[in-house]
């Protein structure tokens, strides 16, 4: 490729150089620059070249760069001519500087210390939020909140009546299994009859409400946290802000007291529909009459469990709202981020849900009910 | 001498979003190296146009031709094959958010090229340095302007050589330097890379820096009412509206 004139090195190029027949190394290039014999000019001469794209170019800005080093000019008035002005266009805008990022790995120990400072601050977003939110309900209950009625209402049909398919079947399946592991137990002390109550208390007071708010954080949670993340995005919460219109107020109010409106309903519906589960399993296996088996129920059950579960629920309504508006509100400005925005709604809210309702056992026991 | 064949022929295009007709019979040529403005006023389907063009919406009527070659009347292989051809800038950039500017332009790059990741990554500064970004592979496009977040999608559009280049609005929402320089920058590659260009745009100054030829699509009409160079329409266009809008609504004193 190269030959030794009298005023320089001749760097001759020819064939076609296009990025599909694949990029050449400059390697030989480096290597006849690097020979003791110092040159100290390098003329290109391109006139074998046939076709050419991108490939040409960066292997003269490579070469480029590799005489820079070295201290040689290069001449580059023998390429084609539409090459040559691509290089002098690369050339055109020099680096910013400091644009450039230097990659650093961050040490164990400084990962650490990020991981403990990012818990810190990510556990005073939500106490902030939370402590936002009770603003907020003091705004509402003294009617100064300014929402629109006609998002409330579509937040309630979202989380509410759209959510009746997926309640229905997940309580109904879980009063089934309640009742199959609960017969294969009870029937060998001839206690079938006591399927009904176990049933029935199981769901009131636990599994309605906790199978709904897990139903709710994957559905409507992760929608709340996507819907806001991506109004993010969209700057549309900032117009929000300059409009002097609070996006607590106007985002997250309605969503929050639709989900606390609806989740007591839902679970009500769900301990219906798990006590309907364990009945079709009392009746049809177990031969239980169908009066013995809703008398039992009426009497295992009672009110206090029932109340339970639906203070559990709203509760878990909260949860599940506040979730979803949280990480929706913290949401990053891409596409990414709102996917990130969704899953940890949903991750937050079950984690809470599992972990209040620890709380809730807690509390009953040691008030006796 | 006879008329070579046009990179792109449009023939009897007519645009539709169902039974609504946003563009009826549309019929132009774009020559090689033509830097070619779609222009019109707003809603007149300029980027709808532009869409049917590079494949993203079926034309109700008509076809598009590449050299000849049908685009819309051939499988989807073919076309998807065509589509390499042509690179493309979208309005606000469509950079893949999640995605730094280098793997944005290395991507093409990556899935249609044997290039290894090292000379991706050469090619891809190369592409960079072309739009005066040099040194900003690893910003994210939320972290950089949105004059700079043009320039990475031309960066990108430009990644695989493409013959044809579409530029949607390049120069909306810049400030007239920045536009300025992309209008050179448009030109520059034109020429050193030999490619067609078609632009959306209806920034006056933009048009007549770098328009070679040009149509104007007519809202309230549902057709071309023009065709061009811009300059020679400023003063020629039979239509009212054309001349109008080319002189930014200055009212004429004689007709």
């Amino acid at each position: 490729m190269e030959s030794d004139p009298q005023d320089g090195w001749l760097l001759r190029l020819s064939g076609d150089w296009t990025i599909s027949a694949g990029l050449p190394g400059i390697e030989p290039v480096e290597r006849t620059l690097d020979q003791p014999v110092v040159p100290a000019r390098l003329h290109i001469d391109a006139s074998g070249v046939g076709r050419w794209d991108s490939a040409l170019v960066r292997f003269v800005m490579a070469t480029l760069e590799a005489a820079a080093q070295r201290d040689i000019q290069v001449e580059t008035t023998g390429l084609p001519e539409g090459a040559r002005r691509l290089v002098e266009m690369a050339l055109a805008v020099p680096e910013r500087a400091g644009a450039r990022r230097v990659a650093s790995k961050a040490s164990f120990l400084e990962s650490v210390g990020l991981a403990a400072l990012n818990t810190a601050s990510g556990g005073h977003a939500a106490v902030t939020f939370l402590g936002e939110c009770a603003l907020m309900f003091v705004r509402f209950l003294t009617g100064r909140a300014t929402f629109r009625r006609v998002d409330l209402w579509l937040a309630i049909q979202q989380c509410g009546a759209e959510a009746l398919p997926i309640v229905t079947i997940i309580s109904l399946l879980v009063g089934l299994i309640l009742a199959f592991v609960g017969a294969v137990q009870l029937e060998q002390f001839g206690a079938e009859i006591y399927v009904a109550d176990l049933v029935g208390i199981a769901m009131t007071r636990e599994m309605a409400a906790i199978m709904t708010g897990i139903a709710l954080a994957g559905r409507t949670g992760a929608a709340f946290a996507a819907n806001i993340g991506t109004m993010q995005g969209n700057e549309e919460i900032d117009a929000l802000q300059t409009l002097g219109i609070s996006a607590m107020d106007f985002l997250v109010l309605p969503r929050m007291l639709a989900l606390m409106l609806m989740m007591p309903l839902l679970t009500i519906y769900a301990d219906a529909v798990g006590i309907l589960g364990g009945w079709l399993v009392g009746v049809g296996m177990l031969d239980i009459s169908s009066t013995a088996y809703l008398q039992e129920t009426q009497a295992g059950v009672g009110l206090t469990n029932v109340a339970i579960g639906v203070a559990k629920g709203t509760v878990f309504g909260a949860v599940v709202a506040f979730a979803g508006c949280l990480r929706g509100l913290q949401c990053g400005r891409n596409a990414a981020a709102v996917g990130q925005a969704a899953t940890s709604a949903v991750v937050t809210g079950i984690v809470w849900i599992i972990a209040l309702d620890a709380v809730f056992a807690i509390l009953t026991n040691i008030l006796g009910i | 001498m006879a008329e070579a064949t046009p990179r792109i022929a449009v023939r009897n295009l007519t645009l539709a979003f169902g039974t609504f007709v946003v563009q009826r019979d549309l019929d132009f040529a774009v020559a090689p190296d033509e830097v070619f403005v779609i222009m019109g006023d707003s809603g007149c389907g300029k980027s709808t146009l532009m869409r049917a063009m590079i494949g993203l919406l079926r034309p109700a009527k008509g076809d598009v031709l590449y050299d000849g070659q049908s685009f819309w009347g051939t499988s989807d292989e073919t076309r998807m094959r065509l589509n390499r051809r042509f690179g493309t800038l979208f309005q606000s950039g469509a950079l893949w958010s999640s995605m730094t500017l280098a793997e944005n332009v290395g991507l093409p790059l990556q899935q249609f090229t044997g290039l290894s990741p090292k000379q991706v990554a050469e090619i891809v500064t190369l592409k960079l340095a072309l739009v005066g970004l040099r040194g900003f592979e690893d910003y994210y496009p939320s972290e950089i302007s949105g004059g700079m977040r043009k320039r990475a999608g031309l960066a990108r559009a430009i990644a695989l050589d493409p013959d044809i280049l579409f530029l949607d609005e390049p120069s909306a929402g810049l400030d007239p330097l920045n536009s300025r320089r992309l209008d050179d920058l448009i030109l520059e590659l034109r020429d050193s890379m030999n490619a067609t260009v078609v632009v959306v745009s209806h920034e006056l100054a933009s048009i007549f820096a770098i328009a070679d030829n040009s149509v104007f699509l007519c809202a309230e009409a549902k057709a071309a009412i023009a065709h061009g160079n811009p300059r020679e329409l400023v003063e020629t266009a039979e239509s009212a509206k054309v001349r109008e809008f080319l002189k930014r609504g200055a009212t004429e004193v004689a007709a």
